[in-house]
């Protein structure tokens, strides 16, 4: 019985392993390309980096489980926060103070998937945009502790490893991100397949059945919320300790709903979209609001509204989709 | 044998309109009993109440003796009471065997578990093959279920039910919406399912109640009207009037 099955199982087991080291890859490769094609830009790369954890850790929300949230800068701004404020205190090992990132980010992320998930559709939405708007509020208000509306400054990581200091340069901060999101990336991979990602697929699609299966989505979705705040967190202590500044636009609206835009215009629920998604929106922000500031999200605009008309499941939705084409008419041949 | 489910003295209005009015009854264990009424009787909304989705507006429920009124739904599950539904509910993007799975897991308190491999669980995965087999799935098993017909999807809904392991299973129109070659397919589902399992089903198909039940409850305008053999259904004078009277002169 169990020889029989044995081919049958672990083709589509070696199937998905080969994807995703070549999606690791593909990364990794991306990132080098980066470095090599705009060696003078690497603080806007790392910042790309650190942006593509905060949509990622969005994804794990909106796409996996179906929650809609407008108010993710509140955990990427907290992760920031903590970072900064522990590296001001002496806590300057750079992995340290992602832990600390991390875990401020997943606390925080209990307490808003607490307070998020006493409702549902649009007062939820409300709710989120509330809470990220509070916590700003407290970070502009508790300026002994935050540096109010200038921020946290002076922050000194230790280098990594104790060799590779955090320069102008600006080439350490952008490698360490580089492995730090290529590391959270097969890691959150690893996650939606476990038994916990696939019941938040379900809740996303229908709750009622899986509360018949007498599985509780509270808890289900309150660990989601801790998972996206450590992710998102991550992403923050990667600004803080890259760009040593730590301000109120970490922990505002307006990154929570740019994320929102970067995750729908590479498409939710994949992972590689919330990366496509940062990659385009920042380069073309970059680019463009180099060219003419005020027009820039005129042009985002634009190209949003052509992704919904035309491609509503984002570009990466429609990059696999033309793939299964693709593939689907290779194998029709091969028969 | 002894009562296992008993619902006692159920009702329930929304606003001004009354579906369920004083509805008692009981099921022993290992008993199979059909409800049947017209549309909109309350049929459903009686699962509904009696599955915890629902709260009633008065009226007791208890399971193997326990008082369940006050739980909510997930716990009645999880103590056995198990439903399907009238229309599926399925994943459409989900394969029959990751429904089964993941019903199993959960069974099993695996289902949140975040570090294992869905796919991984070989045992919960061998436990599916063998429910999936046993109601002619194998061959769909990794299918989209949105690929799927609609007939396999029904006997999914019951492959479901039946991995939950339940006390007690409440059928809502299994057969309902199935081309009707495919019911053979279902009744013979139905006729699978495990001796010492309390089953209510509810169903229109009228041949397909007389072959299942031993007991027909009938439900008219949210009101129990009858209870008793199929043979006497239809000679019921109210159950006539109220249900069959239609169904005769639609079916003759
Ligand atoms: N959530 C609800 N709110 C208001 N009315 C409802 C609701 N659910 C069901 N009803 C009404 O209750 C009656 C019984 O419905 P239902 O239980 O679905 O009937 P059946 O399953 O017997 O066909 C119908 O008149 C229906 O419109
Ligand atoms: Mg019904």
């Amino acid at each position: 019985m169990t020889g029989a099955t044995l081919p049958h199982d672990t083709a589509p087991r070696l199937r998905t392993l080969g994807q995703d080291l070549l999606g690791l890859a593909l990364i990794a490769l991306a990132g080098l390309a980066g470095y090599a094609l705009f060696p003078d830009n690497l603080a806007f790369l790392t910042r790309v980096v650190s942006v593509a954890l905060l949509v990622l850790s969005l994804d794990l929300i909106v796409g996996y489980c179906g929650i809609a949230s407008l108010g993710q800068g509140a955990l990427y701004g907290t992760g920031a926060y903590a970072a900064g404020i522990a590296c001001l205190h002496g806590v300057t090992e750079p992995f340290l103070l992602i832990l600390i990132g991390a875990a401020a980010g997943a606390v925080m992320g209990l307490l808003m998937g607490a307070v998020m998930l006493r409702a549902h559709g649009l007062p939820q939405l409300v709710l989120s945009i509330a809470i990220v708007q509070l916590l700003h509020e407290a970070a502009n208000k508790a300026s002994s502790i935050t540096g109010g509306s200038d921020g946290l400054s002076g922050m000194v990581p230790a280098p990594l490893f104790g060799v590779f200091e955090f320069d102008l340069w600006g080439r350490s901060a952008y490698f360490f991100g580089l492995a730090l999101l290529i590391l959270v990336f097969a890691a959150l991979r690893f996650i939606v397949r476990s038994p916990f990602g696939m019941v938040c697929r379900g809740l996303k699609e229908d709750p009622l059945r899986i509360s018949a299966l007498g599985i509780r989505a509270f808890p289900v979705l309150l660990k989601m919320f801790a998972i996206s705040g450590a992710v998102a967190g991550m992403g923050g202590a990667l600004a803080a300790i890259a760009t040593q500044v730590v301000g109120l636009d970490s922990v505002s609206f307006e990154i929570s709903a740019n994320a929102l835009v970067m995750l729908v215009l590479g498409g939710i629920g994949h992972l590689y979209g919330a990366l496509i998604g940062t990659v385009i929106f920042m380069a073309l922000e970059h680019v463009v609001a180099a060219i003419n500031p005020f027009h820039w999200m005129t042009l985002v605009g634009a190209v949003l509204i052509a992704i919904v008309l035309f491609a509503p499941r984002g570009l990466s939705g429609t990059l696999d989709e033309a793939a299964r084409l693709l593939t689907r008419s290779r194998w029709r041949a091969g028969r | 044998m002894s009562t296992l489910f008993e619902v006692s003295n159920l009702s329930k209005e929304f606003g001004g309109l009354q579906v369920s009015r004083d509805i008692s009854l009981a099921l022993a264990e290992g008993e199979r009993l059909a409800l049947i009424g017209p549309n909109g009787a309350g049929k459903t909304t009686f699962v509904n109440l009696v599955t915890g989705r629902i709260r009633p507006s008065a009226g007791q429920v208890r399971l193997g003796g326990e008082d369940i009124t006050a739980l909510g739904a997930v716990q009645r599950v999880r103590r056995g009471l198990v439903r399907t539904f009238q229309v599926t509910r399925l994943f459409p993007d989900m394969t029959p065997e990751e429904h089964v799975v993941m019903t199993i897991l959960q069974r099993h308190g695996r289902a949140t578990r975040i570090f294992a491999r869905f796919h991984g669980d070989s045992a919960a995965r061998d436990e599916a093959a063998e429910i999936l087999a046993t109601l002619g799935l194998t061959e769909v098993s990794s299918r989209k279920v949105a690929t799927i017909a609609y007939g396999q999807q029904r006997l999914l809904e019951i492959a479901i039910a039946l991995a939950q392991r339940p006390k007690v299973l409440l059928l809502d129109e299994p057969a309902a919406g199935v081309p009707s070659a495919d019911t053979p397919r279902i009744e013979e589902a139905l006729a699978q399912l495990p001796p010492s399992l309390a089953v209510l089903m509810i169903e229109h198909d009228m041949d397909l109640v007389f072959r299942f039940a031993k007991r027909v409850v009938v439900l008219a305008a949210g009101e129990l009207i009858f209870q008793g053999l199929p043979a006497e259904v239809a000679r019921d004078a109210k159950v006539r009037e109220a249900y069959l009277g239609s169904y005769a002169h639609a079916g003759s």
